[in-house]
């Protein structure tokens, strides 16, 4: 009936699921086509639902979703097995804009599940450091059994500078422990107006470090953090995503944080 | 061109015309009102004149018409999505002059903002609309201060006058269908209501408004019923909702259903996230999107001043009273 019909999802055949924790999967998924980190799509399964995910990784052939299970949609696609299919729409939202990092010395400062969308940045920077200043990762988890993508990071701990960091552990934990704030005074900062910070995770994480970071003088241009709100169609229409006047899904996620402070729920 | 028929002929006209369209109207419906004993008027199917009603205004907006309060998005079939089929007939629709002007706040969201929407897109290209004049202001209409009184942006211009029908006709395609003696008229519109409407200028909207004592009075008299959303001919949002059917698990469709920015759940996240969890905040949400927060993205106000969410309020609250406290904080911040 329709010609273009933007809510038609297309198959995508699941190549591969690595399982990080109980409740978090990562699925690579077949797909050709213009992604950039930071981005979402929508995936869905007949009859349970849609759901935005982020890309946690982007290959010539493939994008990785990075999935909690955590009600009626991602309960059913964590049951999916390697070569069954997913329906997926997309991508949406701005993403991250790499150039806007280039020649900068970069800090990525990620909690929980924020790792997800900005994995993709931690990939081509990892590939391509000399286009950048100097890279530094801080990664925050709730525990050493929530930690995501423990592969990548024995490499990243190897090849970058890695501050990985759970809010609270057992005794006998060897590595650190203590919010992802407590590390932000350890970060050297060779040139103050020169930097590239993004910072992605839950809410109350965000708005800490980001306030970390003005206090060791960083300015607001040179903060980037990614919104995540409740999302229905991820294309401007069904209003959920909308803070006063900016649409999360259009206009975001990704925001330089001079426009993010304005916005108001 | 402006033409006067007798009630007969409108009908047989309607008649003729109910082969290519459906042709919708807001029609009294006895005892379904807010308040007891009191009718309800909602947009129905209509075949004659008789059935309209013109001299109250309807509870309900002509949304429901071209924006389905539950449309179905696809019907699933094991592993296939299927769109539904395509609504052969065209649309007719009455409506008032505020009522026009909410179209246009629709067509910005779902064709501009962002990707054009085809289910609203397909509703969209096959919609004519019939203007009814206003003969008098209503209750809790401020139309006049949101400047949506007037339009020429209709395809049919109506006004009954006792036996008789005068007809604007602008549309080529229904001037095929009308035949009256030629007769020049003026469509009734408001020049004024009893409520009037200051809206503050952008600037006059303090940056930390959500902190304002004002929302406060609402976290208690507000109950998020979503009534004044539901009724509101321009908002628009939505939520998608997957179902399967009981007697064959393995078809299902997937809809798109009102939503409403008062009620408990708009914003609920995984993790347990919520924003706006006070009634106020809602309150302050809705409002400044209608005046404030609409016009700094396309330019112009959302809300159109029908009054509507003021009608069906069960806690009495007041919008248009809302706004202009707004205004007067404005003021005395200046
Ligand atoms: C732009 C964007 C990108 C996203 N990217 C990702 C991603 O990469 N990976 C990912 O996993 N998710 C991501 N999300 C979140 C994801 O969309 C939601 O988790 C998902 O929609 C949940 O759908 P569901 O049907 O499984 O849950 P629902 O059945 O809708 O249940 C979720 C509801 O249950 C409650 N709830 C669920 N879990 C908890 C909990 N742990 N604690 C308390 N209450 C809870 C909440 O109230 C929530 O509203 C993203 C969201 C956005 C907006
Ligand atoms: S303002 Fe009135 S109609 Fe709207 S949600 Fe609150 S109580 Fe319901
Ligand atoms: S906010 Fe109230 S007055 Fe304005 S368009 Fe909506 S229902 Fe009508
Ligand atoms: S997700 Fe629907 S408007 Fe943004």
């Amino acid at each position: 009936m329709i010609d273009t019909n933007v809510y038609m999802p297309i198959k995508s055949n699941i190549m591969e699921i690595i399982q990080h924790t109980d409740v978090e999967y990562t699925f690579r998924m077949a797909y050709k086509g213009e992604v950039k980190p930071g981005q979402f799509f929508e995936v869905s399964i007949p009859k349970y639902g849609e759901c935005p995910i982020s890309v946690s990784g982007i290959g010539e052939e493939f994008i990785d979703f990075t999935i909690r299970r955590v009600g009626k949609v991602t309960d059913e696609l964590h049951k999916f097995k390697v070569g069954d299919i997913f329906f997926i729409r997309g991508p949406y939202g701005n993403g991250f804009h790499m150039d806007d990092y280039k020649n900068k010395e970069v800090i990525i400062v990620a909690g929980g599940s924020g790792l997800a969308p900005v994995k993709g940045i931690i990939d081509i920077i990892h590939q391509q450091p000399k286009d950048y200043e100097g890279f530094n990762l801080l990664v925050g988890f709730k525990s050493p059994d929530d930690i995501l993508f423990k592969e990548e990071l024995k490499i990243w701990n190897e090849d970058l500078k890695l501050i990985l960091t759970v809010d609270g552990a057992k005794e006998d934990y060897r590595g650190k422990v203590g919010l992802v704030t407590q590390y932000v005074d350890d970060i050297i900062i060779k040139n103050m107006d020169n930097v590239a910070i993004i910072i992605v995770g839950p809410p109350m994480m965000m708005k800490f470090t980001v306030e970390a970071f003005l206090k060791r003088g960083v300015a607001c241009e040179n903060i980037w953090v990614s919104y995540e709100r409740k999302m229905h169609c991820g294309i401007g229409k069904c209003g959920h995503c909308r803070m006063d006047d900016t649409y999360i899904c259009l206009d975001g996620p990704v925001f330089n944080f001079s426009k993010a402070k304005h916005l108001y729920d | 061109m402006k033409i006067e028929i007798s009630k007969e002929d409108f009908n047989k006209s309607l008649h003729r015309l109910g082969d290519e369209y459906r042709i919708y109207a807001p029609v009294a419906m006895a005892y379904k009102g807010t308040f007891s004993d009191t009718d309800s008027i909602r947009y129905k199917e209509i075949n004659t004149l008789d059935e309209i009603e013109f001299n109250l205004k309807s509870h309900f907006s002509p949304k429901e018409v071209i924006l389905p309060i539950t449309q179905v998005l696809f019907y699933f079939t094991e592993d296939q999505y299927k769109e539904p089929e395509t609504e052969k007939k065209k649309l007719l629709v009455f409506l008032r002059a505020c009522d026009i002007h909410a179209v246009k706040r629709m067509d910005q969201i779902y064709l501009e903002n962002g990707q054009r929407d085809p289910y609203y897109q397909e509703v969209r290209d096959t919609v004519k609309f019939v203007l009814i004049g206003c003969e008098k202001s209503y209750r809790n209409c401020f139309c006049v201060s949101m400047g949506t009184n007037k339009t020429e942006d209709y395809s049919l211009g109506i006004k009954p006058v006792g036996d008789q029908v005068l007809l604007d006709i602008k549309d080529e395609e229904l001037n095929a269908y009308f035949f009256g003696e030629e007769k020049d008229f003026e469509m009734n519109y408001v020049t004024s209501n009893d409520i009037k409407v200051l809206i503050p200028e952008p600037h006059q909207i303090a940056k930390d408004i959500a902190e304002a004592p004002l929302w406060r009075e609402y976290d208690e008299r507000c109950v998020a019923c979503g009534k004044c959303n539901f009724v509101c001919s321009t908002c628009t949002c939505f939520r998608m909702q997957d179902i399967f059917y009981k007697d064959n698990e393995n078809n299902g469709e997937r809809r798109r259903v009102w939503a409403s920015c008062q009620v408990d759940g708009y914003t609920d996240m995984a993790g347990g996230h919520s924003f706006r969890k006070r009634h106020g905040d809602r309150m302050r949400y809705k409002v400044l999107h209608k005046v404030y927060d609409y016009n700094k993205r396309f330019g112009y106000h959302m809300c159109v001043g029908c009054g509507r969410c003021d009608d069906a309020c069960p806690q009495y609250i007041s919008f248009s009273t809302c706004v202009n406290k707004l205004h007067d904080l404005g003021k005395e911040e200046r």
